[in-house]
């Protein structure tokens, strides 16, 4: 017997975007309020788990056809090069570059390096567990 | 030239002897082997002149020289006539093998090799001057003795008479490089002249009574003396050319040499005194006692040898005390035990030779089924005589001439008036005396048993006949010695023996010329020696012909009082009491181990902190808690005690939510909203997993939990409760320095561009923290994806089991 989700389902088609945006809003926030990569991340996933629930495992990995193990290695990959990358101008690992920038749209904004790693950290999250949530759902 | 380089040359020579057997198969290997110990022995012979003169030959190369290690060699008399010894006797040895040992069913290739090695360990130990080095070479004689013991390694009892000689050997060497290491301390250096240089700062040495006693661990152990001679008989399973050049002429003297090199030293202290003559004459009773008993050829020899080591070391003892009494028998001693030493390799290298020619030719050893061998095999029985009487102190062999000596020693002994000699000081003689009786029984037991009473030959394994010729050689050469010692004896006592007393007893000669000891065979009819030996011979010789009527009675003593049963109960004990010991406490179930860890962790942190009064209780840095706080610090207790109570598994994990939840709604109150955010999510997260994975577990069972069981489980979480809450507030209320978050608060923005302190540390002040905890994390994830995806299918899925 299939449980009629409709509900459900549509609740989360609006409620996913919500989440994902806010967690968004938090990512980016991260370095002057509360938030940053890793409740960021956390949030993404969480978004991401209500699709899991609404919906079954292959429509959401046919919906969304990432690996998350590369996910993972893609993360762990930009914190390592934005950590390194001061090596090669002769300063030390994991210094940071900041300055403000006049961009064409978005105007007079703070750039940050720090945020880059930041993103390592949120891909890492998101990849990890969702690696751990598909694998352990995917077990039967 | 170098003299230090010739202790390494067998050792490279037996580099090529693998080679030569590979290749040369038509020349037994031994024939090359047998250059090396004769050129030594020529060079090394070539030192007595100059060794008469009192001269040293010295000569260095650096090992380790930050530490000051380095191999020294250091030849005087005494090193001289054990460097003599070592490959005098090692060429007859090696002679002798070469008609021993088949070179078509030995592994000659490995034997040559391990006698070859163990003659450079040899030579290291008796020239080294540097205490490391001689260690080195100590171990190595172990080794290499290990080695030959077990050359047979098929033979069950070779290998359990190897590692029998291996652990109580290496056992003493451990304990004499602990007496090197005090006596380095106390001297400031590793050099034995040195310390003997320096012999009254050593002597102040708080250690230094230990010392003494830890080397002469070392040297009993290697020199078979009582308790530890226990390993010599079961080597006597090594072929026989190995136990006539190892456990009868030069390693089982390693311990002899260590004794009298370390003499000057330590002759000053009463209990080297008293240990050394004491052990050794009681070594000699001990030995000659249980020689009688034995039925094989080779364990008479054995214990023959374990008796006589002891003699000699009693001898030594004695030559202690000339530094206290200027009584010249003192300093006869010393010269006694140089004399016997060498005597003593003499007659029982030959007497092993003939052994191993009877095994070889009657095909057994053992003396029951032996007998009447004298007329068919009439050189060897000459030669066998020759040792015998020797060691029974008969003229006209040398044995008698130090057994004189010796019996003199023993005498003077009790007129030696320090340490209560003078009382206790009458046992020695006596019991120098029955030693010597039971000596000289089972010398003629050997001799007379095995060639002279009615046997059946018929019955014997092979059909004996005389050896060829060239196995006859060298127990020849001994006996020859045997003999010429005799007649000329103050000739090798100028060439060799004067030069090694000299160094022994280095107070009373400076140069070897000083010792005017002259040898004489005949002292007179009122020398209370001759009419000890007189009396020696009668008792001897009216029990050697009762023997078959008391030689039973030593079946009397039980089994298991044995030294040999004392042995294999401490080595079980070591396998399996100790398996047993592991067990008790390994008990494999994970309790157990958290319970230890547990129980130490707050017993050793609570003993710290009350051994260094650390505890303190200070309320004026605290704020003050509002009732929010109390209210939620309520509402996690309850939680918690629900999940302590919770009879199934869903609900224990919904009450952690809770718990998690109220940690969350703290870190709100504490003003820490990241950390409260985090932790939401991550609770949520992580109970929602949580749910998922345990779900498909059975119900919860008690795991065999009892009342007990948990009583001590409370106990020991409210141990750990109480430790760290103890810990927690005595670190709150004592704050050594201030806290470095000012230096956060001033340049989050300046230095690194941000407002959020907590996400600006984390990804930015302290990235690389953080860098690692996602590379955790990603870890944690590739962890479960390999447990869940890539478990084994199948059969294959229990292969743990």
């Amino acid at each position: 017997m299939k449980t009629n989700d409709v509900i459900l389902q549509t609740t989360t088609k609006v409620v996913f975007f919500i989440i994902f945006i806010f967690s968004i809003h938090i990512f980016f926030a991260g370095h002057y309020t509360p938030g940053g990569g890793f409740v960021g991340g956390l949030l993404t996933t969480g978004a991401l788990i209500l699709l899991l629930l609404a919906f079954d495992l292959k429509t959401v990995q046919k919906a969304l056809p990432f690996d998350f193990m590369k996910v993972v290695a893609v993360g762990l990959l930009l914190a390592i090069l934005t950590a390194s990358w001061p090596l090669f101008v002769d300063l030390p690992f994991f210094t940071h570059a900041f300055d403000d920038f006049n961009l064409p749209l978005f105007g007079e904004t703070s750039l940050h390096t720090a945020m880059l790693f930041d993103l390592g950290v949120y891909l890492v999250v998101v990849g990890a567990a969702m690696t751990m949530i598909q694998t352990i759902g995917g077990d039967t | 030239m170098d003299y230090v380089f010739f202790i390494f040359v067998p050792m490279i020579a037996a580099l090529f002897v693998p080679l030569l057997f590979r290749l040369v198969k038509r020349i037994h290997t031994g024939w090359f082997v047998l250059a090396v110990p004769f050129v030594l022995f020529i060079i090394y012979a070539m030192l007595i002149p100059t060794s008469m003169e009192g001269f040293v030959i010295e000569s260095s190369f650096s090992w380790i020289p930050s530490l000051g290690i380095e191999f020294y060699s250091y030849i005087d008399g005494l090193s001289l006539l054990f460097s003599l010894l070592i490959t005098g006797i090692g060429s007859l040895v090696v002679l002798y093998s070469i008609y021993y040992l088949d070179q078509s069913k030995e592994k000659l290739g490995h034997f040559y090799v391990y006698l070859l090695l163990f003659m450079s360990a040899m030579l290291g130990v008796v020239q080294s001057d540097n205490v490391i080095s001689l260690y080195l070479f100590w171990e190595l004689t172990s080794i290499s003795s290990f080695l030959l013991i077990g050359y047979w390694y098929t033979k069950d009892a070779s290998r359990f008479g190897a590692l029998k000689s291996m652990m109580i050997t290496v056992f003493g060497g451990l304990m004499m490089l602990g007496g090197f290491a005090i006596l380095s301390l106390a001297a400031g250096s590793y050099s034995i002249r040195e310390m003997i240089a320096n012999s009254s700062q050593v002597a102040d040495h708080p250690l230094f009574i230990l010392a003494l006693l830890l080397i002469l661990l070392g040297a009993f152990t290697k020199s078979a003396q009582f308790p530890f001679y226990i390993w010599l008989p079961d080597a006597m399973e090594a072929p026989t050319p190995v136990s006539a050049y190892l456990h009868s002429a030069t390693m089982v003297k390693a311990g002899l040499y260590l004794v009298a090199r370390f003499t000057p030293l330590f002759a000053t202290s009463s209990v080297w005194i008293w240990i050394v003559t004491g052990i050794g004459l009681f070594t000699l009773f001990w030995g000659s006692f249980f020689a009688v008993k034995q039925t094989d050829l080779k364990a008479i020899l054995a214990f023959s040898t374990v008796s006589q080591l002891g003699l000699i070391m009693s001898l030594l003892g004695a030559s202690g005390m000339s530094v206290h009494s200027a009584e010249p028998i003192f300093a006869i001693a010393g010269f006694a035990a140089i004399f016997h030493l060498l005597n003593h390799a003499t007659f029982k290298g030959s007497l092993f030779m003939i052994a191993g020619i009877v095994d070889h030719e009657a095909g057994t050893r053992d003396i029951r089924k032996l007998g009447g061998l004298m007329s068919i095999m009439p050189i060897t029985f000459t030669v066998a005589a020759i040792g015998s009487f020797s060691m029974a102190g008969l003229p006209p062999f040398n044995g008698f001439l130090s057994k004189e000596m010796f019996l003199d020693a023993m005498l003077a002994i009790r007129h030696f008036e320090l340490f209560q000699f003078d009382t206790w000081g009458i046992l020695f003689p006596v019991i120098a005396w029955v030693a010597s009786v039971f000596t000289f029984i089972y010398s003629f037991y050997f001799v007379f048993y095995t060639f002279v009473k009615k046997g059946d030959v018929e019955q014997l394994p092979a059909s004996p006949k005389e050896p060829p010729f060239g196995m006859l050689i060298s127990p020849i050469i001994l006996a020859a010695f045997v003999v010429v010692i005799f007649f000329i004896p103050n000739k090798f006592s100028d060439w060799i023996i004067k030069p090694a007393v000299a160094a022994l007893q280095p107070h009373l000669y400076a140069v070897p010329q000083d010792v005017t000891i002259k040898i004489q065979a005949w002292h007179g009819f009122d020398a209370p020696a001759l009419w000890l030996t007189v009396g020696v011979v009668v008792i001897g010789f009216l029990m050697y012909k009762t023997l078959d009527k008391w030689q039973p009675y030593y079946g009397i003593q039980p089994s298991y009082l044995s030294l040999n049963r004392f042995y294999d109960a401490m080595m079980n004990f070591s396998e399996v009491g100790m398996n047993k010991i592991s067990r008790a406490y390994m008990t494999g179930v994970t309790r157990t181990y958290f319970l230890y860890i547990f129980a130490s962790f707050s017993i050793i942190t609570l003993i710290a902190v009350f051994a260094k009064s650390a505890f303190a209780f200070d309320l004026s840095s605290v704020t003050p808690v509002s009732i929010f706080a109390i209210l939620n610090a309520m509402i996690l207790l309850l939680a918690i005690s629900f999940v302590l109570l919770a009879k199934s598994r869903i609900a224990a994990f919904i009450a952690l939510g809770a718990s998690g939840y109220s940690i969350a709604l703290f870190f709100v109150m504490f003003k820490a909203p990241d950390l409260a955010l985090t932790q939401l999510v991550i609770e949520t997260v992580s109970v929602a997993l949580f749910l998922l994975a345990f779900q498909r577990l059975p119900q919860m069972n008690t795991h065999g939990e009892t009342k007990q069981n948990k009583i001590v489980n409370g106990i020991i979480a409210a141990g750990v409760g109480i430790t760290i809450t103890l810990v927690a507030l005595a670190s709150h209320s004592t704050k050594l320095i201030p806290s470095i978050s000012q230096y956060y608060k001033d340049t989050v923005d300046t230095l690194a561009g941000g407002g959020n302190i907590v996400n600006v540390i984390l990804v930015d002040y302290r990235g690389f923290d953080t860098l690692f905890e996602i590379a955790v994390l990603s870890i944690a994830a590739i962890g479960v994806f390999t447990m869940i995806r890539l478990r084994l299918k199948g059969d294959h899925a229990d292969e743990n089991k």
